[in-house]
C-alpha cells in the first residue's frame, strides 16, 4: 500500500470487517431480542438473555485486551482489575441508592421526618451491618450521585492506569517484566479489596446489583434484555472506536513498537507516550464493560479480580487470534460460553470403562491444554481460520531457536 | 492406668482440712458433712453432678474425694481426669475402665477386677478441661511427694497453671525432700513465684521479687504483672484512703474528655449526656397537635431545628434537663482522676514496678530477636520456593509460571511416600530425592515438548506454561481432592528451639533454613564449579559460540530445565511440612518467587538471596507494625515491590557487562 | 464470525429446548444448589449426595404427595456470581419446588435478590454469622448464639479464661461473629484490652508470628484463651505451629467454630487433643438416630465417609419440608412456608428440632475435644437453643426482631415499631 491509498480510501472501505461485525451483531441482538421472554416470543429464558449480555462485555474487555497485546505487545495481565474495579464504582452507587429508597422507606414511619444524618446512618448501617461496620468509609464520598460514580467508573481505572503506566513505561519495563508487575498490581488490588477494611465490604463484595434503584416495578426480564442493548451497543462502539485507533498512522506505530520497539525510539516517536495513551485507554473500556457486566451478574467481590481472571482473558484473545479484532470477540464469546456449558454439567461424561471422564473436573485440564496446543501449533487462533478461508499465508522463515535468551543468536543469523 | 493407694504426710493432710474455704463449701453439700465418707459413697451421693461436671459446682466434689482420707480418692480423681472412670448405667455403679476392643475392662475402685462390659453398658465419663484441672490441683496434695518424678512434674505443672495461695505451704515442705535436680529447681523456682504474690510478709515478697532480676520467664511476668493491675477513679479533694497511687491522670493528655465524662457518669457523679436516639424518643413523646414545643413535626428533619425543640422542652420542664457541654467541662474540672493499684501494698508495687519495667526492656530487645527469626525463616522459605526459579527464569530467562506445581508435585510426592511408608523419618528421605527426580523428569518433559519451541517468544512461554499450570492444577484436584493432605514431618523436628520464653523458632522451620542454605551452596557448586555449570553459562551468554565449541546446547538447555525444576520438587516437600498440602500451594508462591527473583536482580543467586531478604524482613516488619491485619501486610509488601521495582528495574543486584543480555 | 453467531443460536436452542420440554410436571423437582467444583467442591459435594440420598430414600417410600422427587443438580463452581445465575435458572428454567444450597455466606447473599424476586424457597444447610432473616431462606445451620455464644460461655464459666485471642480468616463470618463475641465478652466484663483480634488471608500458612504473640498474652497471669474463626486450609498451618510452639490444650485452649471431622483429616491430630470444637453435631454422639444415619450414609456413599455438621442441617431441612408439603397438601412455596412453622423433627444427636417463626431452628449445642484418632469427645451439650436471627450483642441489631409468622417482617424494629424492610440486606 502506497501512502497515497492510505489517505484517499475511506476508514470504512479500508475495514469491511467493521460492517460486516456491525450488521451481525445487530442482527444478533434483533435475534435475542426476538426470542427473549420480554419482548417476543419467550424462546430464551432470561438467565440465559442475562448470560448472553455478559458474553459481549466479555467481549469488549477482549477487544481491550487485543488492543494492548494483540497491537502493542504489551501482554498486561491486569486488565481485569480494570473491569472488576469499573464494576466496584458503579456498584457502589447501585448499593447506595437502593438502600437509600428502604431506609428513607423505613424512617417515614418512625413519626419524625428523619435528619440527614440518620438517613445515612441508616444506609451505612444496613450496608456494612454485615460486614460488622457501621460508619461510611471516605471512599464512599460520592456514592449517592450516579453521575459523580459514573465518572469514577472511568476516572478510577483511568487514573490507576495513567500512574502505573507512567511508573512502568518510564522506567523501561517491558515484556515479561511488565506482565510479571501487572499480575503483582492486580493481585495487591485483590488481596486489599479482601480487607473488611477496605472500606468495599472485603470478601462480601458488593451484591444485590441486579435491582436498579427507582425501577423495583421494572422485571428482571426487562431490565436484562435492556443491559442486553447496552452491552451490545457498547461493544460495537467499542469495535469502531477501536478499529479506527488501529488502522491509521497511530495503529501502524503502535504494531511498529510490538514488533521493534527500540527502533520506533530512534525513529523520534515517544514510545513511552504511546504506550501509555493505549494501556490508559484499554483500562477505561474495560472498566466502561466491567460497569456494565456486574450489574447482569448481580455481585462482585475481589474474587473477580483475582489475578487468574486476566490470564483467562489473555487466554481468550490468544485462541479467538491476537492482532485482529474480531479474533478478540470470537475468542471471548466461544472459550467463556463454552467454558460455561462444560462446568455447567450439561456436557456428556465420558465413559472410559475403567474411569469416567467428567467434564466438570476435566473441563479446565482441557483449557489448559489446548491453550499450550494454540500457542505451539497455531499462534493465529481461531481468526487464523478466516486467512486460510481467504487464501492468506504468512510467509514460512524456517527460524531456529537456539537457547532461551535475549542475547542468542538472532533468526535469520541462524539461517547464514 | 491404676497406681497403688498413696498416703499422705500427716501435716499435709492436716494443713489441708484446715482450709478454711474447703470446710465451708463441706457443709454447703449435704451428704460431705462427714469428711470420713468413703470415695464411692461421695461418688455415689453426687452421681448427677458427676456425670455432668461444671467447673463451677464440682469442686466441693473433688475436694471432698481429696479430703475424705479414703486410700483410694487418689487413684479414682487421677483415673476420672483421664477419662478412666466409668459409670454402670443399670445399677449407678463406678468402675475404673479400660478399653479393650468392642469393650470395657472393669475393676472396681479397689483396683479389684471386675470383669467386662459391652461399651454400650457404661458411661465413659468425660471431664472438661476446667473440671480436669480442678482435680490436677486436687491431686497436688497427693503427688508433689510422688515417687515417680513424672507424677511430680505434673503436680508442679498444675501449681504453675493456678497458683493458689493454700499451695505454699506444701510446696515448701515438699523441696527439701526432692532428690531429682532439675524438679527441685523448679520447685524452688515455683516456691519464689507463690511467695511473691502470696506470702503475707510484705519484705518476703519485695526480697521474691528482687531476687529474679530481669528473668525473662513467662511465669514471673504473669505473677508480676497481676500486682500491678490498676483501675482508674475519679475523686474530689484528697486521695482516698488505703489507695494505692499509680498515677495522676490530667483529662485531655493521659485520658480523653470523653472518657473522663464516661469515668464519672458510670460512678454516678454526674449525669449522662444526651445520645440521639434519647433526644429522638424524648420528642417523639412530647408531640402536640403535630408540634414539639411549637416546632412542626415536619420541620424536624435536621439536627438543627430537632435540638432547638429539645431544648425549648427542657425550658418547659417537661424533660429532664441533659448535660451540656459547658457542664460537661465544669464536671471534668472539678474532679481528680487518678490510676491505683489494685495491691495494697506499695512497697511491693514498687518493686514489681522497677523489675518489670528492666524485664520489659530486655523483652522488646528479645522480641525485635524474635521477629528476625521469623523474617530468617519466612526469606529462607521464599528463597527455597525461589531457588529453582533463580535457575530456570535468572539463568535461562525461561518463564516458567508452572514452578509453583513443580513445587505442588514435590509435596504430593511427600504425601503418597507416607502412604507407603509409615516410618516417617525414613519417609522423608525417600520423598526428597523422589521428589526431585519426580519434578526434574515433568521439567524435561516440558522443555522439550513446549518451551524449546518457544525459546524465542517469551511473552507466549509465559502463557503457555500458565496453560500447563491451570492444566496441572486441574489434574491434582481430580487425583486427590480439593481437601488438604497429611504430610507430617518426623518426630525429631517436633517441637521448638527455645532460647527463652519470648525468643523460639521450630525445629522445622530450622530444618528449612539449613535447607535453604544447602541449596544455596549447591547452586555455586553448580554454576562455578562443574563442566555443567561452565556450559549452562557458556549456553546462555552465546549459544552459536557454544555450539561451535562443541557444547550441544540442547542438551544443556534440557538437564538445567530438569535442576531447576528438580529443586522446586524438593522445596515441595520442605514446605508442605511445615504448611499444608493443597493442590493450591503452587500458585500460593508463585507471584512471591517472581517477585523474589526479579527484586534480587535476574541471573544472580546472590541477588535472589537478597531479595528474598528483603521481602521477609518487609513482611515481618510490616506485619508487627499492624499486628491485627495480616492480609494488609502482604498488599503493602506487593505495593512496595512494585515501586521498588520502578526505582530498581533491574533489581538488587544487577548484572553488568554482556552477561546483562541487553 | 457465523461461527460465533452459530455457536450463541445453538447455545439458545439447547436453553430453550430446556425449558419448554419440561413445563407441565409429574414430579416434585428439589434444586440443589451445591458447588461441586472450585474451592468449595469438597465440603458442597458431601451435602449434594446427602440430599440425593434423603431424596432417593423419600422416594422408597413413596414419594411424596403421591409424587416421585426429583433431584435437580447443577454446579454453580464456587463461582458466586454464578450461584445467582444458577439459581435464577433453577426457579425459571427447571420450575423447582424448593432448593437446598449454598456454603459460604457470600454465595447466599448472592443467590438471595433472585429467590426474594422469583419468591423462591431456599434451605441454608451451614452456621453463619446472622444478621439477617429472609422470607425465602430457612436457616438449618446454627446463627451465632447457637455455636459462638456458648462456647465462649463455656471458655469463661468452665476453663476460667479471662483473655481472647479472636483468630479468624478475613471475611464475613469471622468479621461479624468477632463483632457479636467482643461486645458479648465486654458485657461480660472483659475488658478490651484483654481481646486481641487478628485477620489472616484464606489459605495463610506463616503462622510463627501470630502464635508467639497469642503465647505473649499470659505475660499477665491472665488465663488465655484463643476463639479461632479460621477457615479451611489455614487451620493446617495454625495447628501445626501450634503444636511446634508446644501449647497444650490445658495451657491454651483452642476452640474453633469452622474445623469439624474433615479438616482435621489433613493433619495429625496426636499434638492436638484437648482443643476444642463447638459444633450442633459430632459424628462421635451417641444416639441411635445418628447411629442409623451414619450406617445409612456409608452404604450410600462409601464406608470411609465421615458424617458432619451441615449434613445434619440438610437432613432436618428436608425431613421438615417433607412434613410441611404433606401437612399444605401442596409445594407452593407460601403455602409450605406457613406450614413450616412450628413443626417438629428429631435432631440426630438427640432432642427435636423445632422451626421458629424467624426461619431459624432450635438447636442443642455441643462442644468436643479432639482426639488423638481425629474424631471428637462430646464433653458438652446444652439443651436446645433457640437461633436468633439478629444477635442481641450488637447495639444495632439488638432492637431488631424477624417474625414472618404475625408480624411478617424479616427486619422489624422493635424500638419504633415498624418493619425496616421486606427484602433482605445484601
Amino acid at each position: 500500500m502506497t501512502r497515497q491509498t492510505f489517505t484517499e480510501r475511506s476508514f470504512l472501505a479500508k475495514n469491511p470487517s467493521v460492517l460486516w461485525f456491525i450488521l451481525i451483531l445487530a442482527l444478533f441482538t434483533l435475534g435475542v431480542t426476538v426470542l427473549s421472554e420480554a419482548y417476543g416470543v419467550a424462546f430464551i429464558s432470561t438467565s440465559f438473555v442475562k448470560t448472553l449480555g455478559k458474553t459481549l462485555c466479555l467481549c469488549l474487555v477482549a477487544l481491550a485486551m487485543d488492543l494492548i497485546w494483540g497491537y502493542a505487545g504489551i501482554l498486561s495481565l491486569g486488565h481485569m482489575a480494570f473491569f472488576a474495579l469499573g464494576g466496584y464504582m458503579l456498584g457502589m452507587w447501585l448499593m447506595y441508592a437502593r438502600t437509600e429508597e428502604i431506609v428513607v422507606a423505613a424512617l417515614a414511619q418512625g413519626g419524625l421526618p428523619a435528619t440527614p444524618e440518620e438517613v445515612r446512618q441508616g444506609i451505612a448501617v444496613q450496608i456494612f451491618g454485615v460486614v460488622g461496620a457501621s460508619e461510611f468509609p471516605p471512599i464512599w464520598a460520592f456514592a449517592h450521585s450516579f453521575w459523580g460514580q459514573l465518572f469514577l467508573v472511568v476516572a478510577v481505572p483511568g487514573v490507576l492506569a495513567l500512574i502505573f503506566g507512567w511508573l512502568a513505561f518510564r522506567s523501561r519495563v517491558t515484556g515479561v517484566y511488565l506482565s510479571i508487575l501487572t499480575q503483582a498490581m492486580t493481585l495487591a488490588l485483590a488481596l486489599y479489596l479482601f480487607q473488611n477494611d477496605s472500606g468495599l465490604r472485603g470478601n462480601n463484595g458488593l451484591s444485590g446489583l441486579q435491582n436498579l434503584p427507582g425501577l423495583s416495578d421494572v422485571s428482571q426480564d426487562d431490565l436484562s434484555i435492556w443491559f442486553f442493548w447496552a452491552s451490545a451497543f457498547a461493544l460495537g462502539a467499542g469495535y469502531v472506536l477501536l478499529a479506527w485507533v488501529v488502522s491509521g498512522k497511530f495503529g501502524s506505530v503502535i504494531r511498529a513498537i510490538r514488533d521493534d520497539e527500540q527502533r520506533v525510539r530512534f525513529l523520534g516517536y515517544s514510545v513511552e507516550g504511546y504506550k501509555l495513551f493505549v494501556f490508559t485507554l484499554t483500562a477505561v473500556i474495560a472498566a466502561i464493560a466491567g460497569a456494565l457486566y456486574y450489574p447482569q451478574a448481580g455481585i462482585i467481590n475481589p474474587a473477580e479480580l483475582a489475578p487468574i481472571a486476566s490470564i483467562y482473558l489473555a487466554v481468550w484473545v490468544a485462541i479467538g487470534g491476537r492482532g485482529r479484532l474480531y479474533g478478540a470477540v470470537i475468542g471471548a464469546a466461544f472459550v467463556s460460553l463454552l467454558s460455561s456449558w462444560f462446568t455447567g454439567g450439561r456436557a456428556p461424561s465420558i465413559p472410559l470403562g475403567f474411569y469416567t471422564i467428567n467434564w466438570v473436573d476435566w473441563w479446565l485440564v482441557l483449557l489448559g491444554l489446548s491453550f499450550v496446543a494454540v500457542t505451539l501449533f497455531a499462534p493465529k487462533g481461531i481468526g487464523g481460520l478466516f486467512d486460510l478461508w481467504q487464501g492468506r499465508r504468512s510467509p514460512d522463515r524456517k527460524g531456529a531457536a537456539l537457547g532461551p535468551d535475549d542475547s542468542s543468536l538472532q533468526e535469520k543469523e541462524a539461517m547464514k | 492406668m491404676i497406681r497403688p493407694p498413696l498416703f499422705l504426710p500427716q501435716g499435709m493432710m492436716r494443713h489441708f482440712l484446715l482450709s478454711l474455704a474447703t470446710a465451708l463449701l463441706l457443709l454447703a453439700l449435704p451428704g460431705l458433712a462427714q469428711a470420713q465418707d468413703t470415695a464411692t459413697d461421695i461418688l455415689t451421693e453426687n452421681r448427677a453432678l458427676i456425670e455432668k461436671p461444671t467447673r463451677a459446682k464440682i469442686a466441693p466434689v473433688i475436694d471432698a474425694l481429696a479430703a475424705s482420707g479414703d486410700p483410694v480418692a487418689a487413684t479414682v480423681l487421677a483415673a476420672w481426669a483421664e477419662k478412666g472412670l466409668g459409670l454402670r448405667k443399670a445399677d449407678g455403679t463406678f468402675f475404673l475402665i479400660e478399653a479393650s476392643g468392642d469393650s470395657w475392662l472393669l475393676r472396681d475402685l479397689t483396683g479389684a477386677d471386675a470383669g467386662t462390659a459391652p461399651k454400650s453398658d457404661v458411661v465413659e465419663l468425660r471431664p472438661n478441661a476446667g473440671v480436669r484441672g480442678l482435680i490436677a490441683t486436687a491431686l497436688v496434695q497427693f503427688t508433689l511427694s510422688d515417687p515417680d518424678p513424672a507424677r511430680r512434674a505434673e503436680a508442679l505443672t498444675s501449681i504453675a497453671r493456678d497458683p493458689e495461695e493454700a499451695h505454699l505451704a506444701p510446696l515448701r515442705a515438699a523441696i527439701p525432700g526432692e532428690a531429682d535436680p532439675a524438679l527441685k529447681a523448679q520447685k524452688e523456682r515455683l516456691e519464689r513465684l507463690l511467695t511473691l504474690r502470696f506470702d503475707p510478709d510484705s519484705a518476703a515478697r519485695v526480697a521474691a521479687i528482687t531476687g529474679f532480676g530481669a528473668d525473662l520467664g513467662l511465669d514471673l511476668r504473669g505473677a508480676l504483672n497481676p500486682l500491678l493491675a490498676t483501675s482508674r477513679i475519679a475523686f474530689t479533694g484528697d486521695l482516698p484512703e488505703g489507695a494505692n497511687l499509680a498515677r495522676d491522670l490530667v483529662p485531655g493528655e493521659d485520658l480523653t474528655e470523653e472518657e473522663a465524662y464516661d469515668l464519672l457518669v458510670t460512678t454516678g457523679m454526674a449525669p449522662a449526656r444526651l445520645t440521639v436516639e434519647e433526644a429522638r424518643a424524648a420528642l417523639l413523646a412530647n408531640i402536640v397537635d403535630g408540634a414539639v414545643a411549637g416546632v412542626p413535626v415536619s420541620e424536624l428533619g435536621t439536627q438543627a431545628t430537632r435540638d432547638r425543640a429539645y431544648t425549648a422542652l427542657e425550658a418547659a420542664g417537661t424533660v429532664p434537663p441533659a448535660a451540656t457541654d459547658a457542664e460537661v467541662a465544669a464536671a471534668i474540672a472539678a474532679h481528680r482522676f487518678a490510676e491505683v493499684y489494685e495491691e495494697p501494698d506499695s512497697a511491693v508495687t514498687a518493686a514489681a514496678r522497677s523489675a518489670l519495667d528492666a524485664i520489659t526492656t530486655k523483652v522488646g530487645a528479645m522480641q525485635a530477636a524474635d521477629l528476625a527469626l521469623d523474617a530468617i525463616s519466612l526469606a529462607s522459605i521464599y528463597f527455597l520456593a525461589a531457588i529453582g526459579l533463580a535457575i530456570t527464569f535468572g539463568v535461562m530467562r525461561v518463564i516458567n509460571m508452572a514452578h509453583g506445581e513443580f513445587i505442588m508435585m514435590g509435596a504430593y510426592t511427600g504425601y503418597v511416600v507416607q502412604l507407603f511408608i509409615a516410618n516417617h523419618t525414613l519417609s522423608i528421605i525417600v520423598a526428597l530425592p523422589l521428589a526431585f527426580a519426580v519434578t526434574f523428569a515433568a521439567g524435561v518433559a516440558m522443555e522439550r515438548l513446549v518451551i524449546r519451541h518457544l525459546y524465542k517468544r517469551p511473552l507466549e512461554t509465559l502463557l503457555a506454561t500458565f496453560g500447563i499450570s491451570i492444566a496441572l492444577q486441574q489434574i491434582a484436584k481430580n487425583i486427590f481432592g480439593t481437601q488438604a493432605r497429611p504430610l507430617t514431618a518426623p518426630a525429631w523436628l517436633d517441637g521448638a528451639l527455645t532460647f527463652n520464653d519470648v525468643v523460639s523458632i521450630s525445629y522445622i522451620r530450622i530444618a528449612i533454613f539449613v535447607l535453604a542454605m544447602a541449596f544455596l551452596l549447591f547452586f555455586l557448586w553448580l554454576m562455578k564449579r562443574t563442566r555443567l555449570g561452565l556450559e549452562v553459562r557458556a549456553v546462555t551468554q552465546n549459544p552459536s559460540m557454544a555450539a561451535s565449541m562443541g557444547i550441544n546446547p540442547d542438551r544443556i538447555n534440557m538437564l538445567t530445565f530438569g535442576i531447576g525444576s528438580g529443586i522446586a520438587g524438593i522445596a515441595g516437600v520442605a514446605i508442605g511440612l511445615f504448611a499444608k498440602v493443597t493442590s493450591e500451594l503452587g500458585s500460593d508462591y508463585i507471584v512471591q518467587s517472581f517477585m523474589t527473583v526479579v527484586v534480587g536482580g535476574v541471573g544472580n543467586i546472590w541477588g535472589t538471596l537478597a531479595g528474598a531478604a528483603l521481602i521477609g524482613a518487609l513482611q515481618k516488619g510490616i506485619e508487627w507494625l499492624n499486628p491485627s491485619n495480616t492480609l494488609a501486610a502482604q498488599t503493602y509488601m506487593i505495593l512496595f515491590i512494585i515501586l521498588f521495582i520502578q526505582f530498581r528495574p533491574r533489581g538488587i543486584i544487577a548484572l553488568k557487562g554482556r552477561a546483562a543480555g541487553d | 464470525m457465523n461461527g460465533l453467531k452459530g455457536m450463541m443460536l445453538g447455545g439458545a436452542m439447547g436453553m430453550a429446548l430446556a425449558t419448554t420440554a419440561l413445563a407441565q410436571d409429574e414430579t416434585i423437582k428439589v434444586g440443589v444448589l451445591h458447588s461441586l467444583s472450585g474451592t468449595m467442591a469438597i465440603s458442597e459435594t458431601t451435602l449434594k449426595d446427602t440430599m440425593l440420598m434423603l431424596i432417593e430414600e423419600q422416594n422408597a417410600k413413596g414419594g411424596l404427595l403421591g409424587k416421585q422427587l426429583e433431584a435437580v443438580v447443577v454446579d454453580p463452581a464456587s463461582d458466586w456470581p454464578l450461584f445467582a445465575e444458577k439459581a435464577r435458572e433453577l426457579l425459571t428454567v427447571s420450575n423447582v419446588d424448593v432448593m437446598f444450597g449454598c456454603w459460604t455466606s457470600v454465595s447466599r447473599k448472592s443467590v438471595l435478590p433472585v429467590i426474594e424476586e422469583l419468591n423462591g424457597l431456599l434451605f441454608y444447610p451451614v452456621q453463619y454469622e446472622g444478621e439477617e432473616s429472609s422470607k425465602n431462606v430457612f436457616y438449618t445451620g446454627a446463627a451465632p448464639n447457637q455455636q459462638a455464644i456458648p462456647a465462649t460461655d463455656y471458655f469463661l464459666e468452665e476453663l476460667g479464661v479471662e483473655k481472647f485471642a479472636l483468630l479468624g480468616t478475613d471475611y464475613v463470618y469471622p468479621r461479624t461473629t468477632n463483632n457479636i463475641l467482643e461486645s458479648y465478652l465486654i458485657s461480660k466484663g472483659i475488658a478490651k484490652e484483654d481481646i486481641f483480634v487478628n485477620y489472616t488471608p484464606f489459605g495463610h500458612s506463616d503462622w510463627s508470628k501470630i502464635v508467639a504473640d497469642v503465647v505473649a498474652l499470659g505475660a499477665d497471669g491472665k488465663k488465655v484463651g484463643v476463639i479461632s474463626t479460621i477457615n479451611g486450609d489455614a487451620n493446617i498451618g495454625f495447628y501445626k505451629e501450634l503444636a511446634a510452639a508446644g501449647v497444650s490444650a490445658d495451657e491454651i485452649p483452642v476452640v474453633a467454630f469452622s474445623v469439624g471431622e474433615e479438616e482435621l483429616s489433613g493433619l495429625d491430630t496426636s499434638n492436638l487433643v484437648g482443643h476444642l470444637a463447638a459444633w450442633n453435631y459430632f459424628q462421635s454422639a451417641d444416639t441411635p438416630e445418628n447411629a442409623a444415619f451414619i450406617e445409612k450414609w456409608k452404604a450410600f456413599a462409601g464406608p470411609d465417609r465421615v458424617t458432619n455438621d451441615p449434613m445434619e442441617a440438610h437432613v432436618i431441612g428436608f425431613n421438615m419440608w417433607v412434613q410441611a408439603v404433606e401437612k399444605a397438601g401442596t409445594t407452593d412455596v407460601d403455602a409450605v412456608r406457613e406450614a413450616m412453622y412450628g413443626l417438629e423433627v428429631p435432631n440426630l444427636t438427640g432432642g427435636i428440632a423445632k422451626m421458629l417463626p424467624n426461619h431459624h431452628l432450635t438447636k442443642p449445642v455441643l462442644i468436643g475435644e479432639i482426639r488423638a484418632d481425629g474424631q471428637f469427645d462430646i464433653i458438652s451439650q446444652t439443651e436446645p437453643v433457640a437461633g436468633d436471627a439478629w444477635t442481641d450483642f450488637l447495639p444495632e441489631s439488638a432492637v431488631l426482631e424477624a417474625d414472618w409468622q404475625t408480624l411478617d417482617c424479616g427486619m422489624y424494629n422493635t424500638e419504633t415499631k415498624t418493619c425496616v424492610q421486606i427484602k433482605s440486606n445484601y
